[in-house]
């Protein structure tokens, strides 16, 4: 009997795109300036992650212009009229950089705007390490270089309840995976933050066990809708969002999603997260969102989307079950959470 | 006079400037968020005012600071209901069964629940009519008011992710002020025991 062995590069058919899908796509796209994506995505990614082709977006009520800084008149129109695969508009850019989560500027939800200023992103060093074919230190820029940026509009549901919709730049994290070559004894990959005190205020004291740490199990990580992201709003990331490398895995709550990365560490071992350390009992290692299992303090049921005043419902895997729920199917939620 | 003028003053401030924020549409991404944090902040540190004002007078020589205590403590009520208000009205919108939830089974909404309950009927014994009515039983019932603190305190550490410097401050300051009041028992207590 033949087998043939699917190779990592090889392309199913099913991930090819349908001329149509991708003429319209070229017509969105081309109005959209710098908003590209790579024609190799499989339908259900573009479906889940931009807007849909054949509807047209430009047409239905224009959401307020953006307010982002540097956008051409052109940018801007297309952003404000960008919806998500669920019709959802955009959240401000004001909002997406004055309102986070990032301790290592501080604790409350305007310091990282406020204190991100000082960290030093030029030169950036990337080092990926251990069960891989092709250990090496990267320059940021020799990192992202080989890959095509692709701009996505992704929800964001962070742990707290509350919700945005954002447009990132960045490249399939499986295509970094494919490029290092993960040895078979590869099972997860763990990710950390930079740890430079001098430049982030928040990590003068011992809030978490810095330096900040997350992972994914490795078909997470290979998982198309994982991103990692160097912009936000076809712009570079500002510090405080993360800059100028950061994760984004969108079934997952926010904390998944770190921030500055410095380190990938191919391992056989499930990596402990942060806020693993921090709090066992309320932030697991999975963290998917999940509106059926309750974090101990608090309902997941429903979330505030900002900008929004009334809470909405939480959707399971973060409105992304038709592409990730396979991978947990044989998996209890309750205990994996 | 004067002081009770500064103290409506003082107290209403925080509120005015909360309203004008609002206004102004200076409240951030999050505002239901924000009025609710700074309505409970506020209503912690009145407690601890409340409690402050008898070490106050024990520890300078205005006596009279004590004729400012009702007044604080009711400002105390005052922001802790509006904080229970935004939770109630902006946050969950009268969704009676997540409420319900959140005050039966989340311990921390639970304790901050019950703090407001006893501010509640602190609040509405404090007139003078109640004081006289009650008699003896009026300051047992107003000492309740250390254990409203005390649930406040721990409502607060435990609604926090990491960061708890803030929510200790404010445990600090409480437990100096509960610990101003140990001399105090003692004594009484002694006087009692001849008898």
């Amino acid at each position: 009997m033949l087998i043939k062995k699917r190779l990592p590069e090889d392309v199913r058919s099913s991930e090819l795109t349908p001329e149509t899908a991708y003429l319209s796509r070229r017509r969105f796209v081309d109005r959209a300036a710098r908003f590209t994506a790579a024609a190799t995505l499989s339908p259900s990614v573009l479906a889940a992650c931009d807007v849909l082709p054949g509807q047209d977006s430009l047409a239905d009520g224009a959401g307020p212009m953006p307010d982002a800084p540097g956008l051409s008149p052109q940018e801007a129109q297309d952003f404000s009229s960008a919806r998500s695969e669920l019709g959802e508009p955009l959240t401000p850019y004001r909002d997406v950089t004055q309102y986070n989560n990032f301790y290592e500027f501080g604790s409350g939800k305007k310091d990282p705007a406020r204190n991100a200023g000082t960290l030093t992103t030029t030169p950036w060093t990337i080092s990926v390490e251990g069960e891989v074919a092709k250990p090496a230190e990267y320059d940021l820029n020799d990192f992202v270089a080989p890959h095509k940026l692709e701009d996505r509009i992704y929800r964001l549901r962070c742990v707290e309840a509350w919700s945005m919709v954002i447009p990132w730049r960045g490249f399939p994290l499986a295509d970094l995976i494919r490029r290092v070559q993960p040895t078979s004894r590869a099972r997860f990959v763990e990710f950390t933050t930079l740890h430079r005190p001098a430049e982030m205020i928040g990590q003068r004291r011992r809030v978490l066990d810095w330096p900040y740490v997350e992972g994914l199990r490795l078909d997470e990580a290979m998982n198309p809708l994982a991103l990692l992201c160097t912009g936000v709003y076809g712009r570079d990331l500002p510090n405080q969002n993360g800059a100028p490398l950061r994760l984004v895995v969108p079934w997952k709550y926010g904390f998944k999603s770190i921030k500055s990365i410095v380190r990938m560490r191919f391992v056989s071992e499930m990596p402990s997260s942060a806020w693993m350390i921090s709090a066992p009992r309320e932030y697991g290692f999975f963290a998917n969102v999940n509106p059926n299992v309750d974090h101990p303090r608090w309902s997941q049921a429903r979330e505030r989307r900002i900008g929004k005043f009334r809470r909405q419902p939480t959707l399971m895997f973060n409105g992304y079950a038709d592409q990730v729920a396979s991978m947990y199917t044989d998996m209890d939620l309750r205990r994996y959470f | 006079m004067i002081a009770k003028c500064l103290v409506w003053a003082g107290a209403l401030s925080p509120a005015a400037w909360l309203a004008y924020r609002a206004w102004t549409g200076d409240l951030g991404a999050n505002p239901i968020e924000e009025i609710q944090l700074a309505t409970g902040w506020w209503g912690l540190t009145f407690l601890v005012c409340t409690l402050a004002v008898t070490p106050i007078r024990r520890f300078t020589r205005w006596k009279r600071v004590v004729r400012l205590r009702r007044l604080v403590g009711l400002f105390a009520f005052f922001y802790v209901t509006l904080h229970f208000l935004n939770y109630l009205v902006l946050d969950q919108f009268f969704a009676w069964e997540y409420i319900a939830e959140d005050i039966l089974e989340r311990p921390f909404i639970t304790i901050g629940f019950a703090a407001w309950l006893i501010l509640l009927s602190l609040a509405s014994t404090s007139t003078t009519g109640w004081i006289r009515r009650l008699g003896g039983r009026w300051r047992q019932l107003h000492s309740l008011i250390y254990i409203a603190a005390v649930l406040g305190a721990l409502h607060f550490t435990w609604k926090v992710k990491a960061d708890t410097r803030e929510p200790l401050v404010f445990a600090v300051v409480l437990a100096v002020l509960l610990a101003s009041r140990v001399p105090d028992l003692r004594r009484r207590r002694g006087s009692r025991k001849p008898a």
